[in-house]
């Protein structure tokens, strides 16, 4: 259980890693944008996002079965959108005599699977490639301009940062509650959705119950380290583009383009 | 009821080759019914996996060897952990925080209700009751109290009363006295010596505490790399034994003690338990007067 | 004057129990000192009075000059009195070692170069150095609760309270930090408060507080303390094991001297006494 990573960080030195997380969380943005804009037919503007995933996934150096292994935890949503298309899309030619399904019916299916993949294969880069904790500095420098109408940026990050922290520790004690329930006869395996529902409960609240334990403790010692809020707080990590941010930029506008270029520019 | 466990072996994460980890490899012990059995080893020698194999928590993997407890093959596939698992009683370091229910009562009965869903109303009550007393809480004045609202030595009273209310042979315990002070940690250990005359047949303890298994335990085996180096009595495994020192185990004191006197000439023989010790300093020092 | 300074201190949480009841104390500059206590004994509520996590009932506790009750005190004590808690996951901020050293450091508005060197002379001192970039989750528990003394180290406090820092560690990871401790408070004349119900962990302490009821029952050197075994055993307390094993062995006729806190010290004594073969 310890080994199981919030977003899978894949930690390495590569051009990838070193990127500002902020130019990096724009580029996500940015791609899944790209992505979208392809219109329908176009599987050209695909491939084009897919190279830009296998570039990027080289850049990296995260093995690329990685990224692919994202698209597991979704593999059921996707075949249920394609499904849903191939059933339900209107108008095209039915691909047998009397057959529901069409043929704009199974293209649709197809490019709602490739769109999705897409998105996943893109957005599980940024977590492979960005430690939480990169993240979350991100995050809360781009929402800086917020504190403007006073949204309390600092203390959501922080929020976001100690939530990052503790995962392993409350999925290594959830392993533990389990292990003690299941010693005195607790069933998680069987039954209909209300037994096993309930059967969670003997580990839903020593759980709760430890969070706000752990939760009280570590207000402790955070007011022992002097935490006061955001005021007079310096922030030792700095988060300086270079270079390699620049380039980031580059490719990315690059690949919008070449999108957009391909949706005006290609008959269909 | 008897535990064999014959050239056991459990890999982590088994199917990613980055993040495997061998936590046992190749154990083989047996732990003679009615035993007081200590299990000593680092942090991560294997001796936590190799507990939880006892009672089905961990499945003994394809080809990585055999385990039997009693009658129960932990290899075959149609082993009754239920069964198994009301037989071999198992409490984790700090007990106290699996406690979930309203009362203490409630929380006692889930393993009954769990493991012997048929039994009736008074035979559980009666079930509930001893178990209670067996761990030193008052029943009447406990039983409808909130285990929440417990010290924290009350808590683990309740929450080893959860576990033993099923009448299990074997009960293993995971560094029982953790976080205990001196006062509540031998009170504790009094409190399983009195269970294991009384109650339970077999007591396993797996603990840090070399002190602890010298004074306590019939026999003991030592953890060492997901490998068993040592087994035998505190006193065979504790003399001559320069395997468990190199691991940055400590000895015993009386274990250490005795040691020191051996290497200047002085041939204290005694069991290591303390009463042993000093038992055998003070005949040998009257002897030399 | 004393560097921590109480006195006549009580607290109750509740306002009818008292947790603390008119302790009055006093801790000189690089001392280590130990206060010990069974379970519910009051000792853990007089770290928190100590950095002003807690405000007393009545008394007061004055640190380097500043009391406790003065509000505008309040973060001159906490960053004078540095507090490691008890369970190494609980006190961690960060993901990563040297952001969560950076934490204290980041409040007090340290600047972003002074907090790098603090970051490194924190890490240094409990020999983490090399776990900088590292997560804490992987760290062992001795690793962890040692980033936490380096979290606050990096404050840069005169006094470094543990409160039962070791209470649930391994045997490897106590000794890790008591060794740390221990150099700390010799090499870098760090005012170390040891709060602990392990006897064997006041032997090295100049001055030994014994509490009990929320007060305090007895104070000396640790060999004046445990001189006064029956009273220890009391209070819910027990001598370190050699300790009590050369107390049975006089009772027994064995002239063991007084004194012996340690396994070296008894098997050196029984040496002497005992006839060779």
């Amino acid at each position: 259980m310890k080994d199981v990573t919030f977003g899978q960080y894949y930690p390495s030195h590569s051009f990838v890693h070193k990127m500002d997380p902020r130019v990096k969380i724009l580029a996500a943005i940015a791609y899944i944008v790209a992505v979208f804009l392809v219109q329908s037919y176009h599987f050209v503007g695909f491939a084009a996002c897919l190279l830009f995933v296998l570039i990027t996934t080289a850049a990296a150096k995260v093995p690329f079965f990685r990224v692919l292994s994202s698209i597991k935890a979704i593999l059921f949503f996707v075949f249920l959108s394609a499904v849903l298309q191939l059933f339900f899309h209107k108008g095209g030619t039915p691909l047998w005599e009397g057959g529901f399904i069409t043929d704009e019916g199974l293209l649709s299916a197809g490019f709602i699977v490739a769109r999705i993949f897409l998105v996943v294969l893109g957005a599980s880069l940024l977590t492979l490639t960005t430690s939480p904790v990169e993240l979350a500095d991100g995050i809360e420098s781009l929402l800086t301009p917020l504190k403007w109408i006073k949204f309390p940026v600092h203390e959501f990050a922080l929020i976001m940062s100690i939530a990052l922290r503790f995962i392993p520790t409350l999925l290594d004690e959830t392993d533990r509650i389990v292990k003690a329930q299941k010693a005195r006869g607790a069933d998680f395996e069987s039954g209909n959705v209300f037994k096993r529902a309930k059967a969670l409960i003997p580990v839903l609240i020593p759980l709760l119950i430890s969070s706000f334990r752990r939760a009280d403790e570590l207000a402790d010692a955070m007011d022992a380290r002097c935490y006061a809020g955001s005021k007079h707080r310096t922030k030792y990590k700095r988060m300086v583009p270079t270079y390699r941010d620049l380039i980031g930029v580059l490719v990315m506008a690059a690949l919008i383009t070449g999108v957009v270029l391909i949706n005006t520019m290609l008959p269909f | 009821m008897r535990i064999v466990a014959e050239n056991l072996s459990y890999v982590y994460s088994e199917k990613s080759k980055s993040l495997a980890v061998q936590a046992l490899s190749g154990v083989s012990v047996t732990v003679e019914s009615g035993e007081f059995f200590g299990i000593v080893g680092k942090t991560g020698s294997g001796k936590s996996t190799f507990v939880q194999h006892l009672n089905g928590l961990i499945k003994v993997g394809k080809d990585k060897g055999k385990l039997t407890v009693g009658d129960f093959d932990l290899t075959d596939k149609r082993c009754d952990y239920r069964a198994l698992r009301s037989r071999v009683g198992m409490v984790f370091q700090y007990p106290e925080y699996q406690l979930f229910a309203e009362t203490v009562r409630e929380d006692v009965a889930f393993g009954l209700k769990n493991f012997m869903p048929d039994l009736g109303e008074n035979d559980m009550e009666e079930r509930i009751k001893t178990a209670l007393e067996l761990v030193g809480l008052d029943y009447e004045k406990i039983k409808d109290k909130s285990p929440f609202e417990l010290s924290g030595g009350q808590k683990r009273r309740v929450a080893i009363a959860g576990v033993i209310v099923t009448r299990p042979e074997i009960l293993v315990l995971d560094e029982p006295a953790a976080g205990l002070d001196p006062k509540g940690k031998r009170e504790f250990i009094a409190l399983l010596k009195r269970l294991h005359e009384k109650f339970v047949k077999t007591v396993i303890i797996v603990s840090h505490d070399m002190n602890l298994i010298s004074e306590n335990c019939d026999r003991a085996a030592v953890f060492s790399g997901g490998r068993i180096v040592a087994v035998g009595t505190p006193k065979e495994i504790f003399t001559d034994n320069e395997d468990i020192l190199s691991d940055g185990l400590d000895l015993p004191l009386t274990a250490y003690v005795t040691k020191r006197l051996k290497e200047q000439g002085i041939d204290v023989n005694n069991d290591l338990t303390e009463e042993g010790f000093i038992s055998a300093v003070a005949l040998k020092y009257g002897g030399g007067k | 004057m004393a560097l921590l300074e109480a006195e006549n201190v009580s607290f109750s949480y509740d306002k009818k129990n008292m947790a603390v009841k008119n302790v009055s104390l006093s801790v000189d500059e690089g001392e280590y000192v130990a206060i010990i206590g069974h379970n519910g004994s009051g000792k853990s509520t007089l770290a928190r009075l100590f950095n002003a996590l807690l405000i007393p009932d009545s008394g007061k506790i004055t640190v380097d000059g500043f009391c406790s009750s003065d509000k505008n005190a309040l973060f001159e004590i906490r960053r004078r009195v540095g507090v490691v808690f008890q369970n190494p996951d609980n006190q961690l901020v960060a993901s990563i070692v040297e952001d969560d050293v950076a934490f204290g450091p980041e409040n007090l508005g340290v600047k972003r170069e002074e907090i790098g060197e603090r970051i490194e002379y924190a890490l240094k001192a409990v020999g983490m150095e090399k776990f900088r970039k590292s997560s804490p989750t992987r760290l062992s528990g001795g690793q962890k609760q040692r980033i936490a003394i380096a979290g606050v180290l990096a404050l840069k406090p005169g006094i470094l309270v543990l409160d039962e820092s070791t209470a649930m560690l391994d045997p490897q990871g106590r000794k890790e930090i008591l060794e740390v401790v221990r150099k700390l408070n010799a090499e870098d004349r760090v005012t170390v408060i040891a709060i602990t119900h392990y006897m064997e962990e006041v032997l090295h302490a100049d001055k030994v507080f014994v509490v009990n009821d929320g007060g305090i029952a007895m104070q000396g050197t640790p060999a004046e303390i445990f001189r006064r075994a029956k009273e220890i055993k009391q209070m819910g307390l027990e001598l370190p094991l050699a300790a009590y094993i050369a107390e049975k062995l006089r009772q027994r006729g064995v002239p063991v001297p007084e004194g012996i806190m340690t396994e070296e010290e008894l098997a050196e004594a029984l040496c002497v006494l005992l006839p060779k073969i």
